[in-house]
């Protein structure tokens, strides 16, 4: 069942070189589904992650989230229908208040969709951190002094709190030490096959997006030039920059040949 | 193999920190070689490769030795750096020209002309297209990638037999990391340069280093020769290093379709 379904978006900023950062996209993804993005840096992808969740306005395009005329809401129909499409950023430093507690910026997710009475509130929160795998006595800690891949997962847990569709994932492992970022990503798969949860996870290391994505689509220059299967389209790459894309990850146990 | 540098149970601890950053490290650094040092957050890597630098924060208790078998290196000569964010070696309100000809007139007896001249010669040597029109352009007209050879033709540019990069290539995109990397391989190559090369990322140090050492906790965990480190490690932790990272042939952790 298609969950989100993107027609046409456009999006060009204003300037000297008025850069075209969406040029006629058009995507969709399947409820429970990940859906890979890919692509050199101002490809877009940000962009489009944004004009997503609502947080910048598009020139031209449709979307239909879960059934909704996505971009026309406004004002209180939009308040209430935001919960659908979550999103968790890069820094999980820059997304929280700075004093903001673990268990505070959980359960002002929970107050601002208003999906759990106040005196609920606390326990909510302490079963949602439990749910992302921090021990709820983390509660009272101040999210700055958490390790970063404890304040992604305050971040994972705060996106998940009014009970998203879809959650975007802008870079949102890319700063994690590896050992860090394994453990991440395997919430990100378990908690999909908990909540039926659909993912845009937006990366730029390939080896990354194709190991959580059922499928991959490649940006560049504002436009999806190839979108497919994630196995199925690694193994016979239609665009050189595909090409490109996988010849730069580094393989583990075959050292590349001098240059 | 002669040495370049030797660090002999080298401990660095920064002022007011409960516990070292780099507790008794015993290695030696190749003249000629590129070693890549690897490890994770708070392993002690950017602290071995400012230590090399000579450029540890004043008060920074440092005990054990770092030998350099020749003369002491002088400092912004002998040893070049780079670091994660162009921006810190680039200043926003001089040109390119004037870094570079600043860079190569502070340690180098050159008249301005010449300076100048060198200093078009070196943004050729990175690659930079159109070296003439980029001396006179200010940093932010470059992208990350521009901007970041330009910062490594300024650590070059005062002919270092030494160059430490400290996640140098971390916050550029795959594509321009993989042209940076080839960039350094090439200057280290013609130049006869000895590269440290601090990285979180172990695949990414195996393509590009002759030896690879791993720190952990402030620890060296091992070193060897980059392809027997990747193919076969000896210790526990440089295991789970390998395990925890994604390439082509990792196993997916999705199936192919929701």
């Amino acid at each position: 069942m298609t969950l989100l379904d993107a027609r046409g978006l456009a999006k060009t900023y204003p300037g000297e070189r008025r850069i075209r950062a969406l040029d006629d996209v058009s995507l969709s993804i399947a409820a429970g589904e990940t859906l890979g993005l890919i692509g050199p840096s101002g490809c877009g992808k940000s962009t489009l992650a944004r004009v997503l969740a609502r947080l910048a306005t598009p020139d031209a395009g449709s979307v239909r989230l879960d059934g909704l005329d996505w971009l026309a809401l406004s004002g209180a129909g939009l308040r209430h229908a935001r919960r659908r499409l979550q999103m968790v950023f890069q820094d999980p430093a820059a997304a929280f208040h700075p004093r903001a507690t673990a268990g505070g910026a959980v359960a002002d997710a929970l107050r601002i969709h208003r999906l759990v009475p106040r005196r609920d509130r606390p326990e909510a929160a302490a079963a949602l951190l439990r749910q992302v795998g921090l021990s709820p006595d983390l509660a009272r800690r101040p999210v700055a002094t958490l390790s970063g891949g404890q304040r992604q997962r305050v971040a994972i847990a705060r996106a998940i709190a009014p009970r998203p569709r879809l959650l975007v994932l802008d870079e949102a492992v890319s700063a994690l030490d590896a050992s860090v970022r394994a453990r991440v990503l395997d919430l990100l798969v378990r908690l999909q096959a908990e909540l039926g949860l659909a993912y845009l996870f937006i990366g730029h290391d390939l080896a990354v997006v194709r190991a959580v994505s059922h499928r991959i689509a490649v940006m560049d220059a504002g436009q999806i030039i190839e979108t497919g299967p994630a196995e199925a389209l690694l193994s016979d790459p239609g665009s050189p920059l595909l090409r490109r894309l996988i010849a730069a990850v580094p393989a583990l146990h075959r050292k590349d040949p001098p240059v | 193999m002669t040495s370049l540098a030797t660090c002999d149970r080298l401990t660095v601890r920064y002022p007011g920190a409960a516990r070292p950053a780099l507790a008794d490290l015993t290695l030696a650094l190749h003249a000629g070689e590129k070693l890549a040092v690897v490890g994770e957050s708070g392993s002690g890597k950017s602290t071995l490769a400012r230590a090399l630098a000579g450029l540890l924060p004043v008060g920074t208790a440092l005990s054990g030795a770092i030998r350099w078998s020749g003369p002491p290196p002088r400092p912004g000569r002998d040893i070049g750096t780079v670091f994660q964010d162009p921006g810190a070696s680039l200043d926003p309100l001089l040109t390119v020209g004037a870094h570079l000809v600043e860079g190569l007139r502070a340690p180098l007896p050159l008249g301005r002309a010449e300076a100048r001249a060198r200093a078009a010669a070196l943004l050729a040597r990175v690659h930079i297209p159109d070296p003439e029109r980029a001396l006179a352009a200010w940093p932010h007209q470059f992208s990350g990638g521009q901007a970041q050879r330009i910062a490594i033709a300024l650590a070059i540019a005062a002919g270092p037999h030494l160059l430490v990069a400290d996640e140098a290539t971390s916050a550029l995109d795959v594509l321009v990391q993989a042209e940076i990397v080839a960039l350094l391989r090439e200057l280290c190559r013609d130049a006869g340069m000895t590269l440290l090369f601090i990285t979180h990322d172990i695949a990414l140090a195996g393509t590009l280093a002759d030896r690879v050492a791993v720190l952990h906790d402030a620890r060296l965990v091992e070193i060897g020769p980059a392809a027997r480190l990747l193919a076969a490690p000896r210790e526990p932790y440089t295991r789970a290093l390998l395990a925890a990272q994604l390439d082509l042939a990792s196993p997916r952790l999705v199936g192919t379709r929701p």
